[in-house]
């Protein structure tokens, strides 16, 4: 279509973006309308503020750490490929490619995913998610439903299940192992609308 | 040790068998025989009885006082009914003895052929069986607990995630089977060579409506035990609960038509209109009744003995007012079970909860057991018109259709599913399409002005055959082989809970992000309604419960009760609570052959008594079969008892 070509036009390496992220034409160019509509002010770039405008997105429970997603650290906006990159993540995984060692690891593949979910726990990125930031999690989607030392109970469970070197901890490789009977690959995939 | 058991076991067992036909043998012609009981008819007392009751009083010239009398007429039905209902269970008792048949061959192919075994018996001495799959019958007392079971056993999760296509397949795919099924066979009734031109269009539609329908039941008993994926899972599960509205209407709509020589526009239309009627109705009824049963569990607290009638009447009730009307009774009760179960589950005491859910399953599988084993034996028992021609294409028809119709369906509806369904996932999705008792019955009961009613019936007794044995036995080895994508039944842990909590937020969040919405959108609004609204008039303590908490409540006190098993001794109290959480599987052991021994001298007590009290060929047919049976599964029995 000719507004498709006229708007991908715009978009600098939008060649390399779609052989990266693995997106269509014609999903690159409906992510960068949304890009628009969320850039109120034309600067070509996202700050906080902006995807705090989303209501619904404000009145999740883990609405911050998901906006905080998108900021690489030290950044404080994002550019249209960082967003794009962040939400390749959720495209279903491909059944047809072949495992190609060489390759670096698909943006959506099933590791992926997982290191995504690991970061929105673990904040300070140090790698392992530690108490403290589980019962952060914890408490935020709980809200009001229980009591602190039932949230303290249901934590050090969580972790006793899990952590299996004793740490006090869960390293990206327990969280791995923990949910290696769930499809995630069902559970984090968006069917992204053209 | 194993062999020794194996042959004094079988001493014993032939021991009892040679007593038990001795006794028979004694002349028992001194009691009435129990007249042959109309067909089509549910059995009812004699009309006469007994003069003046049983002969407390004699005549001056008489004897003296009877000291031991005799009334069977009085207890007759109760009496039949429950000894058909311990033979079919005995039935499935010993199908577990030898648990290798019952991993390949689903319970529902033994169950028909056991009641093959008997209709044949029966069928030699003249006597009809009663008349179970009989309209009334099967429809206001067999089928409700089946249905029930599956509605409220349901996972709604998924379900309401794939609500859509479930909805999708089950209306437009059992069109497309019916209109598809109906005007080739038509065509096919051209030819001349199969002489079954009489058989015009109306009728055929007719047919075809009936045995395009997926069955419930059938479907369950094969994919109960195999564990596909859970989408799969539940679009097959929900096609066969929700395609009945469809079938009904249908069935109501050609059966008024196959009357009229001309068929006009207007008749469709109404049938459209029926069909919304029909559908929208049955669901509203069950919710309706669905919250009104929940609201009535609020104040049960003072009166938790009768906690659980509640939930049986309710749901009963939405299933006859629904029949009342006409209205798909099965979606009305399946859309009741589905509303009651989240709110009742919380209002009403752990026992009730732990009594409703054991009663619902072992309703439903008594009514399973007899409805299969009365297919076999009402197979052998009615009147056959065989046609190989008709026959032939019906089955050949059908799963050309149903193929066609699940892979165009695919096509028009994986564009809008998250998880598409691939080649496999389709395969299965057609060859499970298992017919069943329902169409069983609804051919049973066609009025008889349709003059090839009894071609009917042997069509559709070929088809439920074909579809139950053989697709149903090859089902498990095909998933096998073509490596279906499995389910993982087992993932309670509270790991994977919580981190699968967090995912479904990020989702949502996700998809707010790039403005669009799907399901997520719609289950949030509906559990903010839920939450303000419907939790507080409908559950007393209102305490909103999320379910990482729950899950996390319900593990602990899995571990509180490991703890309790380990550490006490007392085997009273352990298997009390046990009994509550877990199910533990036998354990083959010396008791085994002691107990095996014990099941087939009780059974054949029981059979001593039904020859003392009733018609001797009764008994006599009973007899035999069970001989059989045991005769069948001995040599299987000691095989398994000495590899065990």
């Amino acid at each position: 279509m000719g507004s498709t070509n006229s708007t991908l036009s715009k978009i600098p390496n939008v060649e390399e973006l779609m052989q990266e992220t693995g997106f269509t034409p014609a999903h690159i160019v409906r992510l960068y309308d949304r890009f628009e509509a969320l850039d109120k002010e034309k600067t070509g770039h996202l700050r906080p503020q902006d995807f705090g405008a989303i209501n619904r997105l404000a009145m999740n429970p883990i609405g911050d750490r998901i906006i905080g997603a998108f900021f690489s650290p030290g950044q404080e906006t994002v550019d249209f490929h960082s967003f794009v990159r962040i939400l390749a993540h959720f495209r279903p995984a491909d059944k047809k490619h072949p495992k190609d060692p060489s390759m670096p690891e698909p943006v959506n593949s099933r590791t992926s995913k997982l290191k995504f979910a690991f970061q929105l726990y673990d904040q300070d990125k140090d790698g392992k998610i530690s108490r403290a930031e589980l019962l952060q999690v914890l408490r935020s989607m709980l809200e009001m439903q229980v009591t602190e030392e039932q949230l303290e109970s249901i934590a050090d469970r969580t972790i006793q299940e899990a952590d299996l070197d004793k740490d006090d901890a869960i390293s990206f490789e327990e969280f791995r192992k923990s949910l290696e009977k769930v499809n995630i690959d069902h559970k984090m995939s968006i069917r992204f609308l053209r | 040790m194993s062999t020794m058991g194996g042959l004094s076991q079988m001493k014993l067992a032939v021991n009892f068998l040679t007593i038990g036909l001795v006794i028979l043998s004694l002349p028992c012609g001194s009691y009435t025989e129990i007249p042959p009981k109309p067909p089509g008819s549910v059995t009812v007392l004699p009309p006469v009885k007994p003069a003046g009751g049983p002969q407390a009083f004699p005549d001056a010239e008489n004897s003296n006082l009877p000291v031991f009398t005799m009334d069977y007429a009085r207890i007759q039905v109760p009496f039949e009914v429950t000894l058909w209902v311990l033979l079919a269970s005995f039935a499935k008792i010993g199908f577990h003895v030898y648990h290798k048949i019952t991993f390949w061959v689903p319970e529902s192919c033994l169950l028909i052929s056991i009641g093959l075994i008997v209709g044949a018996i029966m069928h030699s001495v003249h006597e009809e069986p009663p008349a179970v799959l009989s309209y009334n019958v099967f429809f206001l007392f067999m089928l409700p607990p089946i249905v029930l079971e599956s509605g409220y056993f349901m996972p709604t999760r998924p379900f309401f995630e794939n609500v859509g296509t479930v909805l999708w397949f089950a209306v437009v795919g059992t069109l497309w089977n019916s209109i598809g099924i109906g005007m080739s066979l038509y065509a096919v009734c051209q030819i001349e060579a199969f002489e079954v031109q009489d058989i015009n269009l109306q009728e055929n539609m007719l047919f075809a409506a009936i045995i395009s329908a997926v069955d419930p039941v059938a479907v369950l008993s094969v994919f109960e035990d195999v564990s596909v994926n859970e989408q799969l899972y539940i679009v097959v599960f929900g096609e066969c609960l929700f395609n009945d509205a469809v079938t009904v209407v249908l069935y109501n709509m050609f059966i008024f038509v196959a009357d009229m020589p001309v068929v006009e526009p207007v008749d469709v239309f109404l049938g459209v209109a029926r069909f919304f009627v029909v559908g929208l109705g049955g669901m509203g009824f069950g919710v309706i009744f669905g919250f009104v049963a929940s609201f009535t569990t609020r104040f049960t607290s003072n009166v938790r003995e009768i906690e659980p009638l509640f939930i049986f009447m309710y749901s009963y009730l939405a299933y006859l007012v629904a029949e009342l009307f006409s209205i798909s009774s099965i979606m009305a009760i399946v859309t009741c079970a589905l509303t009651m179960k989240y709110y009742v589950e919380e209002n009403v005491s752990q026992r009730s909860c732990t009594t409703i859910r054991h009663v619902v399953k072992m309703l439903g599988t008594i009514s399973e057991t007899l409805i299969f084993f009365f297919l076999g034996v009402v197979t052998i028992t009615t009147e056959h018109e065989w046609n190989w021609g008709y026959i032939m294409f019906t089955l050949l028809l059908a799963l050309v259709w149903r193929g066609l119709g699940v892979l165009v369906l695919t096509q028009i509806i994986n564009p809008f599913r998250t998880i598409p369904f691939n080649f496999k996932d389709q395969f299965i999705l057609g060859y499970g399409g298992l017919r069943g008792a329902i169409s069983f019955a609804l051919v049973f009961t066609l009025p008889d002005s349709i003059g090839r009613k009894k071609l009917f019936l042997t069509t559709t007794i070929c088809m439920i055959m074909f579809t139950v044995f053989i697709q149903g036995i090859s089902i498990r080895p095909l998933i096998e082989f073509i490596n279906v994508r499995r389910t993982n039944r087992n993932l309670e842990t509270i790991n994977v809970e919580i981190h699968s909590r967090l995912i479904e937020h990020t989702i949502a969040g996700v998809e707010d992000l790039c403005g669009q919405w799907s399901h997520y959108y719609w289950k949030d609004k509906f559990l903010k309604f839920n939450n303000r609204i419907l939790r507080k008039i409908l559950i007393r303590d209102n305490r909103a419960e999320s379910s990482i908490v729950a899950l996390y409540k319900k593990l602990e006190l899995q571990n509180a009760m490991e703890i309790l098993d380990t550490v006490s001794g007392d085997i009273n109290a352990g298997s009390s609570i046990v009994s509550l959480q877990y199910v533990y599987p036998l354990s083959p052991s010396s008791s085994c052959s002691l107990s095996l021994s014990l099941y087939f001298a009780l059974s054949l007590i029981l059979l001593l008594s039904l020859s003392l009290a009733c018609s001797p060929s009764l008994s006599l047919s009973l007899v035999l079969s069970l001989t059989l049976s045991c005769s069948l599964f001995y040599p299987l029995l000691s095989k398994g008892l000495k590899s065990s």
